[in-house]
């Protein structure tokens, strides 16, 4: 009973009729769904990091080191329509790469909601998954990771229309016609936004007051602290309890042994013991799909939790751009204050002016001339930067909050999913549970 | 000389434990010279007894006595039960044999002379016919624990009510209240007067009192559950239910214990083991693993850290929902749902260990109990070896066979046939509990199952049932095939509110139709 979507045209299949919804079917409904409300780029490429290898080389400081390369693919979608699915243009990136290229978007789209990476170092780990880079299983959902990275990427109206990011995805080094390598270019363009975002990323570090922030970005920002302390809770605690149910159904084992050997010595309760024990070895090795599915899950969340710390950065960047409008707006105020007073001669409040000039005394004409015609100029210098600063603020915010609608409705629509995904495989958990037990009882009942 | 055939259906166990107190009067009062089992057919057991009127004492005289089989394997059904002229010879030979027979608290044991005609020997034997005993006549059960606090000590004692028909019993019901210390002198009892027979074990004695408290509800439950079981194991048995220490226990207000000799005596390795006979002995070492295993109490304790994890789990969601608008529903649901099934994987752990570990334990403990008794008997075995190998070197000197070396036989001819007895009714009584067990451990584990599923499904109906905006119609036909495979209901009220667009819905009704 398959079913291709000719409506919308997209060129996945959904896959019906199955009860184990894998991790790869619900990446496809995720896809499906940007794909739906998608951009043009996805509209005309298909996405995807098919592969990861090892790779050894020199690294920067020239030593020898191991890391991980991830193959890019893209393919033209009318191609595939036509079933001449022809090769597709591919290329190796690294992690890194994959850093720089957020890093590069973060500085040039601060009022966007960036999507994150998949986590650098395996966090909330519990036994039995490896903390170790190199770990199969962690570089298979890291591959995952990216896959995920790049289509939210390609599906954000903004963000996938950035020739950076295009090349980030098709052009392989030394092949470019301009002859840039593409890493180089982002790290340029990184370079150079990055000394202004350098100072902006510092003043983002510094405790600032802002006096008149925008409520709903104050509110935001408390959601995002909230929504990261609340979701890090759930992931700890999920890992430990994940630790003590396997540790559970590894107890379950002990017991299938200890009622196979049993089994060996008995006559006549020989085959029910000997089931009893087959069927304890079954719900101990349960436990391994399970806690797949339970990883797949936790991975959904860790992505928001990581979503909540770029949403954080865009509230901060918010009153960062406030607060520059407001210390020029300051800047401004204080300067027409100098003016009026050197106008008028009066000193209102005790400066420094004063205090020189009751000090060493008056200044001559001229150099109240020249002071103030600096003063003007200042001045519209700052009328000038608080216009422009307005305005940025302005623009930051319509585009911020635009931004923080659409994330919204993407949390809400992807967690929800992901809750029913969830409850689904724990459904058909049950279900096999419950088959499993009947058919054990049917054995002993012949004991 | 007249033979008595008692054609009634009168089980074997019956037959062994009338034999042992009615055959040693009739003996000693010249009725009978010995009782043979002639065969058994369906459940069926005839009795045939040989009366001889004259005879002056049960003594036996020298020769070898006609009733005494060879040893050897034989069909139980036809070994005699020669413990009854064993103990008539020893009762004869101990000078006041009544004062073995009072009980403790000083009641004569019902000592009236055997009736000289065979209608009151028939009234005597009470006609059973199910082998099984469910027509029973003595039930036992140990309940109502109290704590006793003295000056000395602190214990707990348990309430121990009797209901009989028996005539053995002065009245048709007892209550009574015994402590550990009381069990343990019953079980020494026992083992000394029914050396050949298998007793039920008793829960352990000694508890680590940093680890265990001795007077929490759980630990004072399952020992009241192992000591009722244990009673009602004695009380089933045939030869052993008649014991006149049980008698005691069960009826006595004090018991005078005489705090018994410890009877697992440390047999040392010299003990012959004779292969000619049961196999039985080799099993036990393969329980040493699993009794091994039972003692580390990772079972217990790694299901109550998980416990302890997921109680934290379902409040977590609750806090995120207070975060959330749109979302806020679903996940006061998920941590519902979390909830619910944390508290009912509790109750099957406990359920677990509260039925599984018991029942395993107690076979570990009938298994040591075993093993002691096979050493036992093995001791008996060589005794009697060493005796016939002693009387085969004098065989050249002509004497006679020693009274005691077949004296000797006799008590390893008993001996195994009490065990084997013992053993088969164990080993049934065994696969019995272990089916029911195991088939309980089943349904349990089934009803959690059921259990989760329908909270899980009662969650996703509430995270399903979209209240704003949304939905695509990927979103719907993954929601309808996924209900539909797991054959859930699919409503389309759980999608009333939504607006869908145009060719959504039509789509989705075609998937709904399907």
């Amino acid at each position: 009973m398959e079913r291709t979507m000719a409506d919308s045209g997209s060129e996945d299949i959904a896959v019906i009729g199955n009860t184990d919804l894998t991790p790869s079917e619900s990446q496809n409904n995720v896809r499906n769904t940007m794909f739906e409300k998608g951009t043009n780029l996805l509209k005309r490429m298909e996405i995807s990091v098919a592969e990861a290898e090892k790779r050894t080389g020199k690294n920067a400081v020239n030593m020898q080191e191991t890391y991980t390369v991830y193959l890019i693919e893209t393919r033209p979608v009318d191609a595939v329509q036509e079933a001449t699915s022809p090769v597709p243009d591919s290329l190796w990136r690294r992690y890194s790469e994959f850093e720089l290229l957020r890093n590069y978007l973060l500085v040039t789209y601060p009022y966007v909601v960036v999507p994150p990476l998949p986590e650098k170092r395996a966090e909330f780990v519990w036994h039995k998954l490896s903390a170790d880079n190199m770990d199969p299983d962690f570089v298979e959902r890291r591959r995952v990771g990216l896959e995920n990275f790049l289509l939210r990427v390609a599906s954000h109206p903004a963000l996938s229309n950035d020739k950076i990011f295009r090349s980030f995805l098709t052009e392989v080094e030394g092949k470019s016609l301009e002859g840039n390598r593409v890493r180089d270019r982002i790290s340029s363009e990184g370079i150079v936004s990055s000394s202004c975002a350098d100072s902006r990323i510092k003043a983002l570090n510094a405790t600032f007051r802002v006096k008149n922030p925008d409520k709903r970005f104050a509110e935001m920002k408390h959601y995002g602290d909230e929504l990261q302390s609340v979701i890090s809770q759930l992931l700890r605690v999920r890992a430990r309890a994940a630790d003590r149910l396997y540790g559970v159904y590894k107890v379950h084992g002990n017991y299938g042994r200890v009622f196979s050997e049993w089994s060996a010595i008995e006559k006549e309760m020989g085959d029910g013991l000997q089931s009893a024990g087959h069927h304890m070895d079954a719900y101990a090795a349960s436990i391994d799909d399970i806690l797949e599915e339970e990883e797949h899950y936790a991975d959904q969340l860790k992505e928001y939790l990581f979503y909540a710390d770029a949403l954080r950065a865009v509230c901060r960047k918010h009153e960062l751009t406030q607060y520059e409008l407001e210390t020029a707006a300051q800047d401004l105020c204080s300067k027409k204050q100098q003016q009026e007073e050197l106008a008028t001669g009066t000193v209102r409040t005790f400066s420094l002016k004063g205090m020189t000039s009751k000090l060493f005394g008056q200044e001559t004409p001229e150099q109240r001339e020249a002071k103030l015609k600096m003063l003007e100029a200042q001045i519209e210098e700052g009328e000038e930067l608080v216009k422009e600063r307005n305005v940025e603020s302005g623009e930051f915010v319509k585009g911020a909050w635009a931004d923080i609608e659409r994330f919204k409705e993407q949390k809400d629509h992807d967690l929800r999913e992901a809750l029913i995904n969830y409850a689904i495989m724990q459904i058909s958990m049950c279900k096999k549970g419950i088959q499993v037990w009947n058919n054990a009882k049917e054995c002993f009942s012949k004991m | 000389m007249q033979t008595f055939n008692l054609k009634a259906c009168i089980p074997y166990w019956k037959c062994c434990f009338e034999l042992t107190t009615v055959v040693p009067r009739l003996r000693r009062a010249g009725q009978l010279t010995d009782v043979c089992l002639l065969g058994s057919s369906g459940g069926e057991t005839r009795t045939a007894a040989r009366f001889v009127p004259s005879r002056a004492s049960g003594a036996m005289s020298g020769g070898a006595p006609r009733s005494l089989p060879s040893s050897g394997q034989r069909p139980i059904q036809e070994i005699c039960h020669p413990l009854s002229a064993e103990e008539s010879a020893r009762r004869d030979s101990s000078p006041e044999p009544q004062k073995d027979q009072s009980l403790p608290n000083g009641t004569p044991v019902d000592k009236s002379s055997p009736a000289s005609s065979s209608s009151s020997l028939l009234n005597r034997l009470t006609l059973d016919d199910d082998f099984d005993g469910e027509t029973r006549d003595l039930f036992v059960t140990v309940d109502d624990p109290k704590k006793h606090v003295s000056t000395m000590e602190t214990y707990i004692t348990y309430r121990v009510c009797t209901k009989t028909t028996r005539t053995e019993f002065d009245l048709p019901e007892y209550s009574v209240r015994r402590r550990y210390q009381d069990f343990d002198w019953l079980r020494i009892k026992l083992e000394e007067s029914q050396p050949t027979h298998l007793i039920p074990p008793l829960p352990e004695k000694f508890v680590m009192k940093g680890v265990v408290d001795r007077f929490s509800e759980e630990f004072v439950e399952t020992r009241r559950k192992a000591l009722d079981k244990f009673l009602k194991r004695v009380a089933d048995h045939p030869v052993l239910s008649f014991n006149e220490h049980f008698n005691a226990f069960l009826s006595a207000k004090d018991l005078n214990k005489r705090q018994g000799l410890a009877l697992l005596t440390k047999m040392g390795e010299s003990v012959k083991y004779v292969t000619g006979g049961y196999k039985l002995r080799e099993r036990p070492v393969e329980y040493a693993a699993m009794g091994e295993y039972l003692e580390t109490p990772t079972g217990a304790f790694t299901q109550s850290e998980f416990l302890t994890e997921l109680r934290e789990y379902g409040p977590v969601y609750s806090s995120w929902s207070s975060l959330e608008g749109d979302l806020h529903e679903p996940l006061e649901g998920v941590s519902g749902c979390v909830s619910r099934c944390s508290s009912s994987l509790e109750e099957l752990t406990e359920d677990m260990s509260e039925e599984f570990l018991p029942v395993l334990k107690e076979y570990v403990l009938y298994i040591d109990s075993m093993k002691n008794v096979l050493k036992k008997r093995d001791q008996v075995q060589a005794e009697y070896e060493t005796k016939l190998e002693a009387v085969v070197f004098r065989e050249d000197k002509k004497t006679p066979v020693p009274t005691d070396v077949e004296k000797c036989q006799d008590r390893v001819e008993c001996f195994n046939a009490d065990l084997k007895a013992d053993w088969e009714r164990w080993q049934n009584n065994k696969r019995q509990d272990f089916r029911q067990l195991l088939t309980g451990m089943a349904d349990k584990n089934i009803q959690y199952y059921e259990k989760v599923h329908d909270y899980t499904v009662g969650k996703l109906e509430v995270i399903v049932t979209l209240k704003g905006v949304m939905s695509t119609w990927n979103f719907c036909d993954m929601i309808a095939t996924h209900f539909f495979s797991l054959k859930l209901p699919v409503g389309p009220e759980m999608f009333a509110n939504i607006p869908l667009a145009k060719d959504t819905e039509t789509q989705f009704d075609r998937a709904c139709c399907s």
